[in-house]
């Protein structure tokens, strides 16, 4: 017991939330956020990823179930109890109080000295690269700026656990790259544990050690980011984290690992991963950087099939093209600019081929 | 609620009569716009001036204003402003003499602008002595004699009601709430009255700071009892309201009060205050031919007998007082109802119009500085 | 061509016209058209705003009266010396019975008694009576006749009066509006106690109206929280409830309050009904300051509350999560974060509320008997009763100047900027 102590900071046990009493919006979730670990809550809007951090934030009560922090149950601990930093959508600077003011507010309510207060300020401005604009309204802060100053004032205080509320979204895209290494990076450097909503699924991709991919209130998978992508346990997940083929089909015949699916009359071999079993319907999920293009029917490739190209988009780095394959017209294959690569033209027919591994037969 | 409901239909009432006097169409050739004080009063005028003569005369319409408590500051603003838009207006003596010295209201020769007593008596012998010239000014017309006296709850006070203006200022006796007018005029004098000061000297020792303090020093004993009245109708609906026991009112308003209504209100006589109220014609108004035979008409002596039918003010001349008859819907007999009668009159205060132009600034000041501390 | 491109670049359109003088030609006609924009309310605000302050401040002091009058005498009086004691010699004399003569024939000569009387009693009187008398003095020696007519003239007080009030522009109302007077001699003295009003009366006025914005404010403050924080539908509903005494009739409410406050009063019914007060101690809630300050803070809720509720309608709520997420209690999160970013709003709503209260007067004449009126009811008294109406002038202006000052202490303090209506 005592090492499960250390371990999670916290968990979620049978967690339900309900709003009107008629529906759920979080559906019996089991959740444990490891110490030290960057976990990232991704999902569509209203999948009950936000409802999830504002309960452990204190903010919503669970209809059902125990929160623990530190193996502390916190469903009757007031939010200013709990001290979890957190950091708002839209960053919830004071705009009555100066970017110093705003970062000494939790330290003066923690009535910490005015000299102790001076340095923890000087400190958290020096980390988000602000040292020169301790005495500025947020109003006259930039986005980004205004974004490092809400993140500077969520660890000023030394939390154990930061929350974030979508932070990024409110700014443009080479600003959130960024922010999203400069989060990264402090998570790194303090080791501070931090749940993360977003619903951008790169931005998870990019910062997170695991991913809890949410949808209808239920956790889909819970995983690594690698994981998520290479290995997607329904339908959701795949088509929800990076582009995916999906192929819909019958399973024929299933045979161990691998199992053969029929798809407009076509078998393919697949990875048996999350299908209900011969006779029953099934979604392939197939990934475009992982088709092959003019391949020989000569046994390297299970699947060989005949495709015809639909449409060419040059995108330099790589070729983006969309064949017609076993009856479904949005079949997406991404080719290397490599040297060397086969140039098509449209209406032109081809053989494309992959790897049973590849390509992952989960539910309908 | 009564009073609410009062104060309500009243204003509703004047809303009213301002919109249909504004959007009155010129059905008649002349209009001629009458201003006087509304209520029972205005009423008593209607019934015994301007009924009768717009029957008489199809040309002439008459139009009531009842904004005759305003009547010498809006006077003033329409002769600063050059458009004088009343014809006739309604004022007390005092006012009037103003009014007459700022040339904002035209001199009368009575002889020729008042008709002559059915005997043959000119007008200025007709009309009581003085009341044509108030303070050495010619404007004023006069029209009737009312007081100002004292009404009380019958039911308040078992050993039978005040009689006397001393009892008006014994709260030990007569205990219960006062109603005064919010005005030095009439209070100061009967302040010193009660305060023993021998009534014909009042305004001699008044004319002396020392007399002034003394009667605002009698005054402080009931201040904290009063409710001070602004509008006439005001002091009887507090009396009926049972807001307060003892008020001063004009005694026309205390006797349809108490006759009309049929309010446990009786009437304390003891140092009434008269005073006379008549006719000023705006200079500058635009009709002024057609109103000075309006006034010679209304001001003649069955006219001025007339008014008494329907309310309890005494008519201005000799010769109207013998055909003072009764009242025309209660069919009581008005005589005794007069402020003149002598049965009413054996203490009466004549009000000093000349003293009161001269220190009415001064002491209104002070009576106002008074209220406020 | 060498000496044009010698030449400093000028900057020239395609037509060659100046740039300078083009830009700023097509700058003028938006100005123009701009103007022209707000040319009927800058008349309206002229006519209806600006005048009437300036005719008002110009009455104040304007005292053109008695020079006009009597313009034979009271050139003649500025050679008289005044400080000696002596009156005027005889040139003055018949200048006066000139002059009285005239204006009584012209009907001016009693709005001078009137004017004089302002300053001393019993003038209104010399003046009245002098015409007449004055008609049977046709030669000298005018002093003696003219004394002899009314003895008033031989007061060398009454003379210097004329003097002193027959300059163009006087100080004699705005010092009668703050309790003082000249005396005889022209040097500042104050008003005799018992004649000391006004000073009182704007220190009553400015606090009873503080009093009426903080009861606003107390009142106003957890309803606007309400308001902002409710679902629309509901907030709607309980926003018409408070704005309900906007759409009745300000008499009707003002006569309402007398209703339930009087003596025979609801209020006063009840407490008697459930022998909390007995019959012959009935409460007094009304005709004092206790009915203004309640009618008034009725009649005002609304000017504090819209304002306040607009200011917190744009305050998110995740304000005060943030301040809770950070360590504060609920109590140190509202007092130190969503207070502070209500004060526009209170900002607005109480100089909104004390700046109507300050210049009310309906409202205190109707329920504040004699110790709860305002200064306001004086300015109406001057201005319909006793036509005064240069002090009424005077204390308007004093009215106008303190709340100029208060404005502009306000701005220093909290900032103008800092204010939001809406």
């Amino acid at each position: 017991m005592s090492s499960e102590h250390s371990d999670y900071i916290v968990r979620f046990e049978e967690v339900q939330k309900s709003y009107d009493g008629v529906q759920l919006v979080v559906k019996n979730l089991n959740l444990d956020v490891s110490r030290g670990e960057f976990l990232t809550m991704l999902g569509p809007s209203g999948s009950g990823k936000t409802t999830c951090l504002m309960m452990l934030a204190g903010f919503e009560t669970a209809t059902h179930g125990e929160i623990y922090l530190d193996d502390v149950p916190i469903n009757n601990v007031p939010p200013h109890k709990r001290g979890i930093g957190m950091v708002f959508q839209n960053y919830a600077l004071f705009p009555h109080m100066t970017v110093a003011e705003n970062l000494a507010f939790p330290l003066e309510v923690r009535n910490l000295g005015k000299s102790e207060i001076e340095a923890k300020v000087q400190r958290a401005l020096d980390m988000v690269r602000l040292s020169e604009f301790g005495n500025r309204r947020p109003a006259q802060l930039s986005g980004g700026q205004q974004q490092r100053v809400a993140v500077a004032r969520s660890l000023v205080f030394e939390p154990d656990l930061v929350l974030m509320d979508e932070p990024l979204g409110a700014l443009d895209k080479n600003l959130r790259e960024e922010m999203q290494y400069e989060i990264k990076h402090i998570h790194e450097n303090l080791g501070v544990s931090m749940v993360y909503v977003t619903h951008d699924q790169s931005e998870a991709l990019t910062m997170s050690n695991r991913i809890a991919v949410f949808d209808d209130g239920i956790i889909q998978q819970l995983s690594t980011p690698d994981d998520l992508y290479e290995r997607p346990m329904n339908a959701f997940v795949a088509s929800f984290i990076g582009e995916n083929n999906k192929l819909n089909g019958r399973v024929v015949e299933s045979n161990g690992e691998l199992c053969t699916v029929e798809v407009d009359g076509a078998p393919i071999k697949a990875l048996s991963v999350n299908h209900g079993g011969v006779g029953q319907g099934t979604t392939l999920s197939l990934r475009p950087e992982r088709v092959t293009v003019g391949v020989e029917d000569d046994g390297s490739f299970p699947n060989v099939f005949s495709a015809k190209t639909e449409e060419i988009i040059y995108l330099g780095d790589h070729v983006r093209t969309r064949f017609s394959v076993c009856g479904h017209d949005d079949f997406i294959v991404k080719m290397p600019n490599a040297a060397g690569h086969i140039v098509l033209n449209e209406g032109e027919s081809i053989k494309v081929g992959w790897h049973a591994e590849d390509c992952r037969a989960l539910d309908a | 609620m009564k009073s609410l409901l009062n104060t309500t239909s009243i204003v509703a009432a004047g809303v009213l009569a301002v919109g249909l006097a504004a959007s009155q169409p010129a059905l008649a050739e002349t209009d001629l716009v009458v201003v006087s004080w509304g209520g029972a009063y205005s009423a008593s005028q209607q019934k015994a001036y301007h009924d009768p003569y717009m029957a008489a005369n199809p040309g002439i319409k008459i139009l009531n204003d009842d904004s005759a408590s305003e009547g010498l500051s809006k006077l003033r603003a329409m002769d600063e402003a050059g458009n004088v838009t009343w014809d006739l207006v309604d004022m007390v003596a005092s006012d009037a003499i103003i009014a007459c010295d700022e040339g904002l209201v035209l001199e009368i020769d009575p002889d020729t602008d008042l008709a002559a007593a059915p005997d043959g008596t000119p007008a200025s012998e007709d009309f009581f002595e003085g009341m044509l010239s108030p303070g050495g000014s010619n404007c004023f017309i006069p029209q009737i004699v009312y007081s100002t006296t004292f009404g009380y709850r019958t039911d308040k006070f078992e050993g039978g009601g005040p009689t006397s203006i001393n009892d008006v200022f014994d709260l030990e006796k007569f205990p219960g709430k006062r109603s005064l007018e919010k005005k030095p005029i009439g209070n100061l004098e009967w302040a010193l009255i009660a305060d023993g000061v021998d009534p014909s000297q009042v305004y001699e020792v008044l004319s002396t700071p020392e007399g002034v303090d003394q009667a605002f020093a009698k005054l402080d004993t009931i201040k904290d009892s009063v409710v001070w009245w602004t509008k006439g109708a005001q002091p009887t609906q507090l009396l009926a309201d049972g807001e307060v026991s003892i008020a001063s009112a004009y005694n026309g308003r205390l006797f349809s009060a108490i006759e009309e209504e049929k309010q446990p209100i009786g009437m304390m006589w003891d140092w009434q205050v008269f005073d006379i109220d008549g006719w000023v014609i705006p200079a500058g108004g635009k009709n002024i031919d057609e109103v000075k035979k309006f006034v010679k008409y209304a001001t003649d002596t069955q006219r001025l007998a007339d008014q008494a039918k329907y309310i309890s003010y005494g008519p201005t001349r000799h010769s109207s007082a013998p055909l003072v008859s009764t009242h025309a819907d209660l069919g009581i007999e008005m005589a005794p109802h007069m402020p003149t009668d002598p049965e009413n009159a054996k203490t009466t205060l004549l009000f000093n119009y000349e003293w009161w132009a001269d220190h009415r600034a001064e002491l209104d000041e002070r009576f106002q500085a008074w209220l406020a501390n | 061509m060498a000496s044009v491109t010698a030449a400093p670049e000028v900057m020239v359109t395609a037509d060659g016209t100046p740039l300078k003088v083009s830009l700023h030609r097509a700058l003028r006609r938006n100005k123009i058209r701009a103007f022209l924009l707000v040319l009927p309310l800058l008349a309206f605000l002229g006519f209806t705003f600006l005048w009437p302050i300036g005719v008002m401040m110009f009455r104040s002091v304007e005292n053109s009266l008695v020079s006009t009058v009597m313009y034979r005498t009271v050139p003649l009086l500025a050679q008289w010396d005044e400080t000696t004691g002596d009156l005027p010699d005889e040139a003055v004399f018949e200048a006066l019975v000139q002059d009285v003569t005239e204006g009584f024939k012209n009907r001016t000569i009693g709005k001078v008694g009137t004017r004089l009387n302002y300053e001393e009693p019993g003038m209104s009187s010399i003046f009245r009576t002098s015409p007449k008398k004055f008609k049977k003095i046709t030669e000298g020696p005018y002093k003696e006749k003219v004394i002899e007519a009314h003895k008033g003239w031989g007061d060398v007080d009454k003379w210097r009066l004329i003097k002193r009030e027959g300059r163009p522009f006087t100080s004699s109302y705005y010092l009668a509006a703050i309790d003082r007077k000249l005396d005889n001699l022209g040097s500042i003295t104050s008003q005799p106690a018992e004649r000391q009003i006004y000073v009182k009366l704007f220190i009553r006025t400015l606090w009873m109206s503080a009093l009426i914005t903080g009861l606003c404010l107390l009142l106003g403050f957890p309803i606007s929280f309400l308001l902002a924080t409710l679902p629309t539908k509901t907030s709607n509903l309980l926003m018409i409830l408070v704005l309900l005494p906007f759409w009745t009739s300000l008499l009707v409410r003002t006569t309402s309050w007398i209703a339930i406050l009087q003596q025979h009063g609801v209020i006063n019914d009840i407490l008697v009904a459930i022998g909390l007060v007995s019959d012959d101690a009935r409460l007094g809630m009304i005709h004092n300051q206790i009915g203004t300050v309640v009618a008034m803070t009725h009649i005002l809720l609304p000017f504090m509350v819209l304002p306040l509720y607009s200011v917190m309608k744009t305050i998110p709520p995740s304000y005060m999560r943030a301040a809770r997420s950070l360590g504060a209690n609920p109590a140190l999160a509202f007092w130190r974060v969503y207070m502070p970013q209500t004060v526009p709003g209170i900002g607005a709503g109480g100089i909104l509320v004390f700046i109507i209260a300050i210049g009310y007067y309906i409202t205190p004449a109707l329920v504040g008997g004699t110790k709860g009126t305002l200064i306001s009811n004086f300015i109406d008294y001057h201005m319909r009763v006793s036509l005064n109406w240069g002090l009424a002038a005077a204390l308007g202006i004093i009215l106008l100047g303190l709340i100029l000052f208060l404005y502009i202490i306000y701005d220093r303090v909290v900032g103008i900027d800092n204010m939001k209506l809406g």
